[in-house]
């Protein structure tokens, strides 16, 4: 009977701190790095969807003119004047922030910081668009969807030496095994430069003849290797998939050199990064192991340096490359 | 002399087929007469920036501004057909041509009227020319589905079964024999080069040799700027960055003498497509990345040694030639 009576009482008082808190509207600003950049209008998008959905949320979309911390700083200044209730930061710089945003959250504002994070000390929490795991998996996987009998790929890298590549393929190779078929032939390197590239995809195509589909996990790369393949009359046979930006790579996924690929999704990120602001006004606490939600993006679990990864990387194929080709 | 050049360029010839013969031993594909096209077609920008970077070497002149050259105005061009996609491409290439020239020039009165040593001179517009690139597209990138299919068509056009790309690579070496070989202009480079005081006796205008060394190779670049960004179909602010030091590779190889006045077309197409060859072969006899860095670089330094040497036999020459006069 007591735990029911606690249960309860419970229950009631956060019924009533509900209906308080719903009394007025919740201010979120999203901090961009600069105005006027189709990422960061299509973070606002959906921002302002998950505004809508919230009901209670009023999303201040801001940020200075030019990509600089001073910028950022001043914006930031003026929102704690505002008195909003959380900030939403994407930084330009890491550590130039940090003193305006412990201002920030000295008067009570939750702070987070997503796609380009700030130093911990800076923020309750940082929300990365996708992890690693995560990334490796999604370009095998991509691979593979397009490969139902299995086959030959290759990856096509930036240099030998950078890091976040290969730490990608890293993780790529753990989960090869749960993908039957695919073998993975070659890895070269096209150093982020485009002739390079080409030339590799060149070399590869001479060198494997049976082979099905090339990733690359580059912005630079991928659009070398679809031209690669375009030039070699090997579209349809060879699928180049990977990372890259719908409006680089809307021109061959319409030719069909490129079935699919992936990167973020800015609507998703701006919206989820405004679920979690809105999860933390109500009480959640942004703690090492601490899940937040973030509405139809389903929850996000932090590690132990607050940080989390929103989900996997967004599919791109003709069905909407064109649509975000106008965002970034 | 020039039987030694001769020499020179049947020894890179030489090595060109023995370096054959090694790739087709571990991949026989890659002799096949319709991949050595593909080489040469592949080879064939290099070869162009090879003979501009001749020109200026020639006169004990250097540039390294050239990739960047190519960089800005292939942007330029891309550019221009990304906002009026019905402009024809032949007045496109041209305005690629001339803003090539124009940057080209820039170096050349710099040299020419204020006397910068030339290195310091091109180190400083490569700087701005990359800049300049920044600014003129705020960073963003002219991708394939912003150019015109006509714009990308052009290297890729096939005439008797070569590329536009390869035979325009002939056109212009058979243009740069001429001038080499036929006109007081080619003359003056080899002249100053050779020896700058004998050439001011013999009424060559150093400066403006000089300056017109560079605009050829200006010239050169900005032709190179629209077929780079065709055949890559792409454009962005660092596009080939970092291959100027490839242009005075192939030079070298091609055995252009850094310190001037020696140098021929053969030798520095002959240079390039040696280049050319390690760049399409390495990527097909599966060697680690990290050992393609040193072949590439161990083969300059081996043109490099074998140049000095050549070099040196030529004073020798000289010499004997002299003393068999005054004997």
């Amino acid at each position: 009977m007591k735990i029911l009576k606690t249960l309860l009482v419970t229950a009631a008082i956060s019924v009533a701190m509900m209906a308080t808190a719903q009394a007025e509207t919740k201010k979120i600003a999203l901090v961009v790095k600069a105005l006027g950049i189709g990422f960061f209008e299509a973070a606002n998008k959906g921002a302002q969807e998950a505004a809508k959905e919230l009901g209670d949320v009023e999303v201040i979309y801001t940020g200075p003119t030019t990509t600089t911390a001073e910028g950022q700083i001043e914006v930031i200044n003026s929102l704690i004047a505002q008195k909003v209730d959380a900030i939403a930061v994407s930084a330009n710089d890491t550590n130039a922030l940090v003193p305006a945003l412990k201002k920030a959250m000295d008067r009570g504002i939750k702070v987070i910081s997503w796609d380009s994070g700030v130093a911990p000390e800076g923020r309750l929490m940082h929300l990365n668009p996708s992890s690693n795991p995560l990334i490796g998996n999604m370009i095998i996987k991509l691979a593979a969807d397009n490969l139902p009998e299995g086959g030959d790929v290759a990856v096509l890298s930036a240099t030998a030496t950078s890091t976040n590549q290969n730490v990608w393929i890293e993780e790529m190779n753990k989960v090869l095994g749960n993908y039957k078929g695919i073998n993975v032939v070659a890895t070269v390197y096209g150093d982020d430069l485009a002739d390079k590239s080409y030339r590799e995809t060149q070399g590869l195509i001479q060198s494997h003849p049976n082979l099905k589909a090339i990733i690359a996990p580059t912005s630079v790369g991928i659009v070398a290797a679809a031209q690669a393949v375009t030039d070699a009359g090997k579209i349809g046979q060879i699928n180049v998939t990977g990372l890259g930006l719908p409006s680089e790579m809307a021109g061959h996924v319409k030719s069909g050199a490129s079935k699919s690929f992936a990167i973020w999704n800015p609507i998703d990120l701006g919206y989820s990064a405004t679920m979690i602001a809105n999860d933390l006004i109500g009480g959640a606490e942004a703690k090492p192991g601490a899940e937040l939600k973030m509405g139809r993006m389903g929850t996000v679990k932090l590690d132990d340096k607050n940080e989390g990864a929103m989900a996997d990387p967004f599919v791109y194929d003709a069905s909407n490359v064109e649509e975000f080709a106008k965002i970034f | 002399m020039k039987l030694l050049l001769k020499n020179r360029e049947m020894l890179l010839v030489v090595a060109i087929i023995a370096l054959l013969v090694l790739i087709a031993v571990r991949f026989p594909p890659f002799v096949a007469p319709g991949n050595l096209a593909n080489v040469y077609n592949d080879t064939s920008i290099l070869i162009i920036l090879a003979l501009g970077q001749m020109a200026v070497i020639l006169t004990r002149c250097i540039d390294l501004s050239m990739a960047a050259n190519l960089a800005l105005s292939g942007m330029a061009a891309a550019m221009l057909n990304a906002a009026f996609p019905g402009l024809p491409v032949p007045l496109i290439i041209l305005v690629a041509v001339a803003l090539g020239a124009a940057l080209g020039s820039i170096n050349g009165l710099l040299v020419w009227k204020l006397d910068i040593p030339p290195i310091v001179v091109t180190l400083g517009t490569l700087t701005i020319y990359r800049g300049l690139i920044f600014l003129l597209s705020g960073g963003a990138w002219i991708n394939a589905h912003q150019m015109s299919d006509a714009f990308k068509a052009l290297p890729r056009a096939t005439l008797l079964g070569f590329p536009l790309l390869s035979w325009l690579s002939l056109v212009i070496i058979a243009i740069m024999v001429v001038v080499m070989r036929r006109t007081p202009l080619g003359r003056a480079f080899f002249a100053l080069g050779g020896n700058p005081h004998a050439a001011v006796y013999t009424g060559i205008d150093v400066g403006r040799t000089r300056f017109l060394a560079y605009c050829l190779s200006g010239t050169l670049a900005g032709l190179s700027g629209y077929l780079w960004v065709s055949r890559y179909a792409v454009a962005y602010v660092d596009i080939a960055a970092g291959f100027e030091l490839d242009i005075i590779a192939a030079c070298v190889i091609g055995g252009v003498s850094i310190a001037g006045g020696i140098g021929s077309v053969g030798g520095a197409v002959l240079g390039a497509l040696f280049l050319g060859v390690i760049k399409n072969a390495l990527p097909v006899i599966n060697i680690s990345p990290f050992a393609q860095m040193a072949i590439s670089g161990m083969v300059i330094i081996i043109a490099v040694a074998v140049n000095a040497r050549a070099e040196k036999r030529k004073g020798r020459v000289i010499l004997r030639k002299a003393e068999a006069a005054h004997g």
